[in-house]
């Protein structure tokens, strides 16, 4: 399963292990210099350690023509190979004078920087008429349901196609985008993206836990690319899950939603709750039962009213033992995107995650949070979207080829 | 919209007012000393010095033992609480801020929460005027004892006021309704965070249609208000019979918070944080317009919110006057810029739609309200310190 991954960690390691000797926390999987393969058994960017950079962009389909479509997904495959290999699109091969250049040219001379490009489909791309894909889509494949206190913007969520750019440098993902873009105009349009500047989730064992903008660590029990069986349980869709989408096995299905955080309220709260509807200390982000970091949580060890975490803290509702021992691999960002009319940041975290069935094993949890979670209180989804990403292409093939060819 | 009950900052927090380390100033934040290292284990209360200078001193407790764990600064008699953490986990570490006046204390490790603790002594060097004068209990008892009788005081307003929108309501005097809902809900608005506490009344009162979870019933103030105000377009109107259902249950709800109130008191952080998290909701929820998204009449809500922080503060500001009077005066003035600001949209015996408030002076309502809720958030710390 992680053959690919590691092997992309591997050449990575050899290009920039003289810079990682330094650092004790961090091997050189997740450090700049990193390439990770686009052709693989899965698609790069799940089980990726996750780079701390994110341009994520929705797409509709203009087109109703299904050739079209699987011409744009062969030119975004090779577009991707070449960029995940820090080569410019199109190879850098010269072209005349007088035409545009075919790379848009603000990623010549960086290193590949770790970028990963991911690609799903969402449930409105089936709906098409034209491309003929209504009988082969997944069954789990809808719009998310309306949790509570939800206030999305219709323009901030949903999309045909989804592409999910993550690199350690800016200007890689960015560049990805807008050249992935430039190929899909009069095929595809964009509807929404989203920056994301700091990695909130560890997807590996080798990274350090980081902070998401509340200032608490964030995902110390994310599912982790070493936990192999959880991984083949939790994330990726298995043959015979679905009979009528069968060109999804070895994928996953992603999740996004854009989760504002009213921060100048947050930081008027005193650290005592803070704390409390977290369930973790701010410093080390051990749990209040007790411990380090990952030390487990206790829930049932009581304090002087009531147990040391909370029965409303955020630890407790999203933790396996009250989930049916369910488990997501997040992947999310911290975000702003300058401030709001009102001067307030506005700002929050990006959340991705990857799981095998969103029936199972996000919708209830996503529902019991958005209902009891102390935390949402400073919390406010704005923005969502359920996309199916196919299993990766294997040399030679294109991203989605399963879908359109078997 | 709804309200976190606020986290007691001391232990039983309806009855000891005396466990929230009330009884000295914090004035003179220069004086004092370093950080005294307590290390509490199953056998030991160590501290790394047991003479300060008086005035400010921070405790870092870590437990090192395998139980949760507390520590107490108690007054020379060892029984009364001048300080206290609980809830440390094992392994975790917590700071206590207190400020001592010179003399001796008794300090105590309890590990287990349980039984006297392991006990030491600790003294705080110092000359008596390098500290001002404390809270004496009865004026904690006084500032708190003021703000029940304030909340019961809105609670009688509430009664007849929500009894009166009902009846109009039922009997399909839609116009007078309309007049009387933002009327009826000020008093509520004004003492939200005790509605809050109760845990059932603020959902089943005051949920707005968005905050919904999948097949849960919507009643109360803002069912009604829609069918008050109903959208142009694909909107029911609600039957006489079901008016009755959803009047008669709002009726009943906040008949319920009257009888509740009666009997409650309230400690000084959560008379603080109660101020603190109305500034909270105006800020998330009525500057946005939000909360009345039907009725537009958001600015009343603001204007009772904004009423009812005032009311914590203006209970708790003797006790802040001791203990940290500039921030009094910082407070005061916030409040009186913002109610100047909101008295600009007063109109008739209310206040103008909030669908005619540009997004130029919701920023500048916004302002007003940060300038206030920044100081505001300092007051229970300040107070509690």
């Amino acid at each position: 399963v992680l053959g690919v991954a590691g092997a992309g960690a591997l050449a990575g390691a050899a290009g920039v292990a003289g810079f990682a000797a330094g650092h004790h926390d961090e091997t050189a999987a997740t450090t700049a210099g990193a390439a990770y393969p686009f052709h693989g058994e899965h698609q790069a960017g799940i089980v990726t350690p996750a780079q701390e950079r994110l341009h994520f962009a929705a797409f509709e389909v203009t087109t109703d023509s299904r050739e079209e479509l699987v011409a744009l997904l062969r030119e975004w495959t090779k577009a991707a190979a070449a960029m995940t290999r820090g080569e410019p699109v199109g190879g850098g091969s010269p072209a005349p004078y007088d035409a545009p250049p075919e790379d848009t040219g603000e990623a010549l001379g960086l290193t590949a920087g770790g970028l990963t490009l991911t690609f799903g489909f969402g449930p409105s791309l089936f709906d098409k008429p034209g491309l003929g894909l209504a009988h082969r889509r997944p069954r789990a494949l809808r719009e998310l349901p309306h949790f509570p206190a939800d206030q999305l913007d219709p323009a901030r969520s949903n999309g045909d196609l989804c592409v999910q750019a993550c690199a350690h440098d800016p200007q890689v993902a960015v560049h990805a985008i807008r050249n992935l873009a430039r190929i899909g105009f009069g095929r595809v349009a964009i509807r929404w993206a989203q920056l994301g500047f700091g990695r909130t989730s560890s997807t590996s064992t080798a990274q350090v836990t980081p902070r998401n903008l509340l200032g608490f660590k964030d995902g110390t029990a994310n599912l982790k690319a070493e936990q192999a069986e959880d991984v083949e349980k939790f994330v990726w869709v298995q043959p015979g899950d679905d009979s009528r989408a069968g060109w999804l096995a070895g994928g996953s299905y992603l999740v996004a939603r854009r989760i504002n955080m009213h921060i100048e309220t947050w930081d008027r709260t005193s650290l005592r709750e803070q704390e409390g509807l977290v369930g973790r200390d701010r410093q080390h982000g051990a749990p209040l039962s007790g411990g380090r970091e990952h030390t487990a949580p206790n829930f049932d060890i009581a304090g002087s009213s009531g147990p040391l975490i909370a029965r409303d803290a955020h630890v407790r509702l999203a933790h396996p033992d009250f989930n049916g021992g369910t488990r997501m691999l997040r992947r999310g960002y911290n975000f702003t995107d300058g401030s709001d009319a009102l001067g307030r940041l506005d700002a929050g975290l990006f959340f991705i995650a990857f799981v095998r069935n969103p029936d199972v094993h996000y919708i209830p949890m996503q529902t019991k949070l958005s209902a009891e979670d102390g935390l949402m209180e400073y919390l406010q989804h704005t923005g969502s979207g359920l996309f199916a990403v196919p299993p990766g292409a294997r040399p030679g093939e294109y991203v989605g080829q399963a879908l359109f060819e078997t | 919209m709804l309200f976190r009950p606020v986290a007691a900052a001391c232990a039983a927090a309806l009855v000891a007012l005396t466990g929230c380390s009330l009884t000295q100033s914090n004035a003179s934040p220069r004086s004092g000393s370093g950080p005294v290292s307590v290390t509490s284990s199953a056998q030991a209360c160590r501290l790394s010095s047991t003479r300060v200078k008086s005035g400010p001193a921070v405790f870092k407790i870590r437990n090192t033992g395998s139980a949760v764990t507390e520590f107490y600064v108690y007054a020379r008699d060892g029984r009364s609480i001048v300080a206290e953490v609980e809830n440390v986990g094992p392994g975790l570490s917590r700071d206590l801020v207190v400020s001592l006046a010179p003399g001796r204390y008794v300090t105590a490790c309890k590990p287990g929460m349980a039984g006297t603790g392991i006990r030491g002594t600790l003294t705080a060097t110092g000359t008596a005027s390098s500290a001002v004068a404390g809270l004496s209990g009865s004026a904690i008892r006084q500032a708190t004892g003021r703000y029940a009788a304030y909340v019961r005081a809105e609670a009688d307003r509430l009664l007849p006021a929500t009894t009166a929108f009902v009846a109009a309501y039922k009997a399909g005097d839609d116009a007078r309704a309309r007049k009387l809902y933002p009327r009826a809900r000020t008093p509520w608005e004004r003492i939200e965070p005790v509605a809050e506490s109760f845990g059932d009344l603020d959902p089943k009162t005051d949920l707005r249609q968005a905050d919904l979870e999948p097949g849960q019933r919507w009643t109360g103030w803002h069912r009604i208000e829609k069918d008050l105000w109903p959208p142009a377009m694909g909107y029911h109107a609600l039957s006489p019979a079901q008016r009755a259902t959803y009047g008669d249950d709002l009726l009943a709800n906040v008949t319920t918070l009257h009888r509740r109130v009666q009997q409650l008191t309230y400690t000084v952080d959560q008379i603080g944080n109660g101020s603190k998290s109305l500034l909270d909701e105006v800020a998330t929820g009525k500057i946005t317009g939000e909360e009345d998204v039907w009725s537009h009449t958001d600015l009343w809500d603001f204007q009772a919110n904004v009423d009812g922080a005032r009311a914590g503060f203006t209970h708790l500001e003797p006790l802040l006057q001791v203990k940290d009077p500039a921030l009094a005066g910082t407070i005061a003035a916030q409040f009186a810029a913002l109610d100047r600001l909101l008295a600009t949209y007063r109109q008739g015996g209310g206040f103008v739609s909030y669908d005619r408030v540009t997004e130029a002076q919701r920023k500048r309502l916004s302002d007003a309200v940060n300038a206030l809720a920044e100081p505001l958030s300092k007051m229970t710390g300040a107070i509690t310190l």
